[in-house]
């Protein structure tokens, strides 16, 4: 018996399969485009050419896109299964979640293996992954090359929030002849500074966080979060699956 | 009676009531009955009903208006404000069109500073409502309880007796005891309806223009309700949720819904639409009935009063009386009073009651339905 989850976030759609004994035995992510009702069928032919059959599996939906999965027995919010999901990465029950999204920001807060509280940032796109990929594509670079080149750059810093004035900003660096890397500095820089004051609310001083999300891939995005919290930043590749391991894990509940 | 009729249809055609009394208003301004308008929990529906004059509540639920305020009031201001100005303004609330006068209380800022426009183009009586419950605030609060009820008599050419008055409380506290005794079918475990049906009925009841027949019709709907119970007819266990925050009611019922939609049970309403205003009772038998009347208006807890330690005291008793498994906050966009008071708020559900908070803001759009739904889901799940 394998155990399904699915996380279909507004820019990728992550799946992560568990065998019997609820080791992860396949992981795969793909972009989201323009309809999550064909992300969803994509993803059961792939998982068909896996030999995993998901209406015969157990499985669980997560994610924005989560109503669109029609083979899944059951839909769980991306809170939870990201709890989840880094409970088990991090073989913890207590822990500060801090999810960067691709438009959301999620912190949650985790006792004794249970989400006892949570914000969530999702009326604005400042500190979420789609202000890094607005600000990469004007820069004409990939999100993840802004984020390498942050590290050699500093001095310059992004005053506006809001990502479409923001992107004025940065057009306008790049017009006065800023070196790319500290644009790309000032950009991390504003991700990370609205992320630790959304996080400054349930984050206590000093108290490691784990980081999951597409953007943990991002060595240097780290490092600035450690900086800014003062706090240790704990990830790991397997961070950016967590909502999708959640759900699987909580599959591995359900009896069919 | 009406008892033949099935639940579904009685909770309907409260639901209902509000477009029917539409009707209703006209009928009542041809026979010459005059219609006073309110919008705040703290008005003392019983000086009007003295008369023999009908009062209806004005606050605005939809967003149709919002725009046309917006030309005249700022765009970040509570949308319960701008949607009630609006739908003054452009004369499309037939209640607030057919009210002889309307009747503000100092309560926030935004409202307060809002009448003073709407008293350029309709008759507006404004009441000083303290922001204390201090002793002081009472006697001030009875004052102006007592200046109401003679502009009203010189208004209209007609004396309110203290007879009459004692009698308007009298057929108040039934109705009030009548859809507690509603709401309290609640506190059992599980729910006999859905905390959305509750609501329709608790805010329907508002728009029937004739109190004295709501008692009749609610205490029949609780026996009904009752009968079924014991006969099973209830809902699977769920979590059970306790709403507190700003008034809900129209585009802010989708709180509601979400609540239901995503496995919870709203099991009790601390805010306007429910035991806020229902809870407590006029002393009848007080010798200064004014006073009796000033004291329990006063006493209802509202962030907009300073400290607001009665919100607290009521919100704590619900809790425990409904069982409830976790507390959801719903504030409006710009409403300082309640959006500064979540933080005390959720210190006191999770510290003191140990339970769960969560607290969602919005306005009365329906554009952050899914956004809500996420949040509420969450929750939910925690429980
Ligand atoms: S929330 Fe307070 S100010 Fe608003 S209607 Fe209710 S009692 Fe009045
Ligand atoms: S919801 Fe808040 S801001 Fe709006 S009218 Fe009521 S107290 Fe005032």
């Amino acid at each position: 018996m394998n155990y399904i989850g699915i996380d279909i976030g507004s820019t990728c759609a992550k799946v992560v399969v568990l065998d019997e004994q609820k080791n992860v035995c396949l992981e795969m992510v793909q972009p989201t485009g323009w309809s999550s009702v064909d992300t969803a069928e994509e993803i059961k032919k792939k998982l068909l050419a896996e030999g995993i059959d998901p209406d015969a599996s157990p499985c669980v939906a997560t994610g924005y896109g989560r109503v669109s999965v029609p083979y899944a027995n059951k839909m769980i919010t991306e809170i939870t299964c990201h709890a989840m999901g880094a409970l088990k990465i991090n073989h913890s029950q207590d822990a500060l979640v801090i999810d960067i999204g691709g438009q959301d920001t999620k912190i949650i807060r985790i006792e004794e293996g249970m989400v006892k509280d949570f914000i969530m940032n999702d009326k604005c796109s400042a500190g979420t992954g789609r202000f890094l990929e607005v600000m990469a594509n004007s820069m004409g670079m990939r999100p993840d090359e802004l984020c390498t080149l942050a590290e050699t750059g500093g001095g310059v810093t992004i005053s506006s929030m809001c990502t479409v004035f923001a992107e004025s900003e940065v057009i306008s660096l790049i017009g006065r002849g800023e070196p790319k890397e500290n644009i790309a500095f000032a950009v991390v820089d504003s991700i990370v500074s609205k992320v630790a004051s959304q996080a400054s609310r349930l984050h206590e001083k000093g108290e490691a966080v784990c980081l999951t999300g597409g953007l943990c891939d991002c060595e240097y995005v780290c490092k600035a979060l450690e900086k800014k919290l003062q706090s240790q930043v704990i990830t790991s590749p397997q961070a950016r699956y967590a909502g999708a391991l959640g759900a699987a894990l909580a599959a591995a509940k359900i009896k069919l | 009676m009406e008892i033949i009729k099935e639940l579904p249809e009685v909770f309907e055609e409260f639901a209902d009531a509000r477009k029917n009394s539409f009707l209703a208003v006209k009928e009542l301004k041809e026979k010459n009955v005059p219609v006073i308008g309110s919008y705040c929990t703290y008005f003392p529906q019983e000086i009007p009903m003295a008369m023999g004059a009908a009062s209806v509540s004005l606050c605005s639920t939809s967003d149709e208006t919002i725009a046309d305020a917006e030309k005249d009031l700022p765009k970040n201001l509570c949308p319960l404000i701008k949607s009630s100005y609006g739908f003054a303004k452009t004369d499309k609330c037939p209640f607030f069109y057919f009210s002889d006068v309307v009747v503000g209380e100092t309560t926030c800022d935004g409202k307060k500073k809002m009448y003073e426009y709407m008293g350029e183009f309709k008759d507006v009586f404004i009441m000083e409502l303290p922001n204390t419950q201090r002793e002081a605030a009472l006697k001030l609060w009875k004052e102006e309880i007592i200046c109401f009820k003679e502009y009203l008599e010189s208004k209209f050419g007609v004396e309110i007796t203290e007879n009459q008055l004692r009698q308007a409380c009298k057929t108040n506290n039934q109705v009030r005891s009548s859809l507690k005794g509603l709401y309290e079918l609640m506190k059992n475990d599980p729910c006999p309806i859905t905390g959305y049906d509750l609501f329709k009925v608790l805010y329907g009841s508002s728009f029937k223009f004739d109190r004295s027949l709501i008692p009749a019709e609610v205490d029949a709907l609780v026996e009904k309700i009752k009968k079924e119970y014991a006969e099973g007819k209830m809902l699977e266990k769920k979590p059970r949720i306790l709403i507190t925050g700003c008034p809900i009611g129209g585009a802010t019922e989708k709180v509601i819904r979400a609540v239901e939609e995503n496995g919870g049970v709203v099991v009790t309403y601390e805010n306007c639409s429910g035991a806020k205003s229902i809870d407590k009772n006029i002393d009848v038998e007080a010798e200064d009935i004014y006073e009796a009347i000033a004291r329990r208006y006063l006493d209802i807890g509202c962030s907009v009063m300073t400290p607001d330690t009665n919100r607290f005291e009521l919100l704590g008793r619900l809790i425990d009386e409904y069982k409830v498994d976790g507390v959801l906050e719903m504030t409006l966009q710009a409403c300082h009073t309640y959006n500064v008071e979540t933080l005390a708020i959720k210190k006191y559900v999770t510290e003191q009651k140990d339970i769960p908070y969560l607290a969602v803001e919005t306005d009365y759009s329906q554009t952050d339905v899914g956004q809500l739904n996420t949040r509420i889901a969450a929750f939910i799940e925690m429980l």
